[in-house]
């Protein structure tokens, strides 16, 4: 424990009433005033799946680059039921920008997952098609995107368009400028985008304690929009306030804010060690409200799906592992005059000349390479 | 058909131009609507385009950036204005890991045709941050384009080509000259825009300058005519990407070369130039390559400014050290 910071806000624990919750933790199906969601078996059934399955690949992607072969890995460990619930709330029209950690929410929309991959692994900075899959590339500075997600939508406007963008963003990127003005934006030109933000409670080792002293979808009121609290942990909860917010932004209402109330399991990637900053109770305190066991126990409970279902599931998930693993180590290099080759749109002499020059350099060595 | 025009004039119509020929063109910027722009660059465009094409933003520079990403992802072409130089800072981090990289990130899919205009550079009396030469930051990235327009024909070409070009481009307009007349022929074929051009021929001394320092070379190459020294001036007109071409010729056949630009001496253009030009034109060279410049100082306040920007005499001084040799 550390001393308190003089004048600092106390920690808070936000009452459990504020969250928007469908399904409790236990797996019980309760009914919220203002959100209602009817889903039927199959799509139930589906949502487990996609929970499921996005799990299977974050494991074996950590297990990747522990043994060499991912550079890094930032894991979705225990926020499965926020992205894939934000990612379904979506139309396919829509566009997302994402963080680096949104691999639910690239599942989602289609990605391949060995196009994510390929970035942790060194090959590319993100092999999938923005436009094609409507989910742009990760962005590793903090925050950058909200921006980005903002003008995309004010073009959206200027189109007369019935699309909605979602920004994703973390409770440590709430800290910085840039989102502040991305909310500022989209307030003011009430911009059709929601701005998801997942507080997973540390922003690598620094506790939500030290970006805000009041709960983070406050904030929105002093935007002048909305803000919600859903619990995200709740798979159920999320896609019904997300889809709520989407759809209001395409009606033209402008921005909504919603603060996904989870916690990240795992470190913050591969490269932290989250026992020097975290109690082992707090970890334990959350698996008890794990997205996927609680999903389960519902879908068990009212029979929506049943043993071998299950089973076929996990098998699944097997062979997903299996193909990332394969499709991981098999992946080819780039061609090493490809940095060259998209700097630009319209090359320039200079970088022409480098290029040229890289090329007989290579070329000078015995069967082109070295 | 030609009209005379300073080069703050030469811009609003070459804006106007842009606009009109491509809807997707969107300006952005802070105060740019009613008020026209501080230096009334965009003067009478909001009235003409509307709310939705003449953006007056909130104030903040990385959200007009940052916003303009976005907006470039789906087609449009944002022109931003950052009302003085040393404003653009805050926009720095969307400018350089995001403008610049886009393109490259996504393997070409995605296009940032962004120009970021920014009257740069002194001599007009300002407080700080108002008076700056910011070129070497981001002639230093990869993925921007620089340019630094000298006169009112480049200024409304310029502008056009710029908004025009599909790669991200930072417009550097030298405000002290927002006020000099030239006839523009608007009809004519302009030069192409990443093409640096010999304004005044010589023998003796090659000087390259761009932006607000072409005028003082001009008039320094002038004063040293009476003296009957021959000396060649070229206007870069580009800062990145270079084009040195036309600069090696010159230097080749004059062996001297003088580099000017307003911005600190140490690590700025002028070394840049002074490397490549020592490469190319190393057995020509009767003088090593000379570098006139502001001094390695945060800008000055503006009763000093005329000490720290380089003036005919710093650069005639120059010349004459270069023939020395």
């Amino acid at each position: 424990m550390v001393d308190p910071v003089p004048g600092a806000a106390a920690p808070h624990h936000a009452p459990r009433t504020e969250l928007v919750q469908l399904l409790t933790p236990e797996g019980d199906r309760v009914e919220h005033p203002d959100y209602s969601l009817q889903m039927g078996d199959d799509e139930l059934r589906a949502v487990y799946r996609d929970l499921v399955l996005v799990r299977r690949w974050d494991v074996e992607a950590t297990a990747l680059q522990r043994q060499g072969e991912l550079g890094i890995w930032a894991s979705l460990l225990g926020q499965e039921a926020a992205q894939i619930g934000a990612g379904r709330a979506m139309a396919a029209s829509d566009m997302a920008f994402p963080t680096y950690r949104e691999h639910g929410v690239a599942w989602a929309r289609g990605v391949d997952p060995l196009h994510v991959i390929s970035l942790f692994r060194g090959v590319d900075n993100g092999g999938w098609d923005p436009v094609a899959t409507g989910f742009n590339l990760y962005t590793v500075v903090i925050g950058a995107q909200t921006l980005h997600a903002t003008g995309y939508a004010m073009g959206i406007q200027r189109d007369g368009a019935e699309q909605a963008v979602l920004a994703f963003l973390g409770d440590g990127a709430t800290s910085q400028g840039e989102v502040n003005e991305a909310m500022i934006w989209a307030a003011s030109f009430s911009a059709p985008v929601v701005f998801f933000c997942q507080n997973n409670q540390y922003a690598i080792s620094v506790p939500l304690e030290r970006q805000s002293r009041v709960p983070l979808y406050q904030r929105a009121a002093g935007f002048g929009f909305p803000g919600v609290r859903v619990d995200g942990n709740d798979v159920l909860a999320v896609l019904a306030v997300t889809r709520q917010a989407l759809q209001a932004a395409r009606e033209g209402q402008g921005p909504t804010f919603i603060e996904a109330f989870t916690y990240r399991m795992g470190a913050h990637t591969t490269s932290d060690d989250p026992t020097r900053y975290r109690l082992a109770s707090e970890l334990e305190e959350w698996k008890l409200r794990d997205p996927i066991a609680r999903l389960k126990a519902h879908l068990s409970r009212s029979s929506i799906a049943d043993a071998a279902f299950f089973e076929s599931v996990e098998a699944e998930a097997d062979e997903l592992a299996a193909r990332i693993r394969s499709g991981t180590l098999d992946m080819p290099d780039p061609a090493p005059t490809e940095m060259f080759d998209h700097v630009y749109a319209e090359q320039t002499p200079q970088l022409a000349q480098q290029r040229a020059d890289f090329v007989a350099y290579q070329e000078s060595f015995e069967g082109g390479e070295h | 058909m030609s009209e005379t025009l300073t080069i703050g004039k030469a811009l609003n119509l070459g804006l106007r131009k842009a606009m009109e020929d491509d809807a997707k063109v969107v300006l952005m910027g802070e105060d740019i609507g009613k008020l026209g722009g501080v230096f009334r660059i965009t003067d009478g465009l909001q009235k003409d385009f509307g709310e939705a094409r003449v953006v007056d933003t909130p104030l903040a520079e990385a959200g007009i950036l940052g916003t303009a990403v976005g907006l470039a992802m789906r087609g449009y072409r944002p022109v931003c204005e950052i009302q003085f130089d040393g404003f653009v800072f805050p926009a720095y981090n969307q400018i350089v890991t995001q403008v610049a990289k886009i393109h490259a990130r996504s393997r070409g899919r995605l296009a940032m045709p962004i120009v970021i205009r920014i009257p740069f550079g002194g001599g007009i009396g300002a407080v700080e941050h108002h008076s700056e030469s910011p070129e070497a930051y981001f002639a230093h990235t990869a993925g921007l384009k620089v340019v630094a327009v000298s006169n009112p024909v480049d200024a409304y070409w310029g502008i056009q080509q710029a908004i025009a070009h599909p790669d991200p481009i930072v417009f550097l307009e030298p405000k002290r000259r927002y006020w000099e007349k030239a006839e523009v022929d608007v009809e004519a074929t302009p030069d192409p825009l990443f093409a640096s051009r010999v304004v005044r021929g010589g023998d003796d001394v090659t000087v390259l300058a761009y932006g607000p320092m072409v005028k003082t070379a001009l008039q320094a190459a002038a004063a040293a005519a009476e003296e009957g020294r021959s000396v060649e001036v070229v206007d870069l007109r580009t800062v990145s990407p270079l084009d040195l071409a036309p600069v090696h010729e010159s230097v080749r056949r004059t062996g001297r070369c003088v580099v000017v630009h307003e911005a600190p001496v140490t690590l700025g253009l002028g070394a840049e130039i002074a490397a490549r030009v020592t490469e190319a034109c190393f057995h020509s060279l009767e003088a090593p390559v000379l570098r006139v410049g502001g001094y390695d100082t945060p800008y000055p306040p503006s009763k000093l400014e005329e000490d720290y920007l380089p003036d005919l005499d710093r650069v005639l001084d120059a010349v004459d050290r270069a023939m020395e040799f």
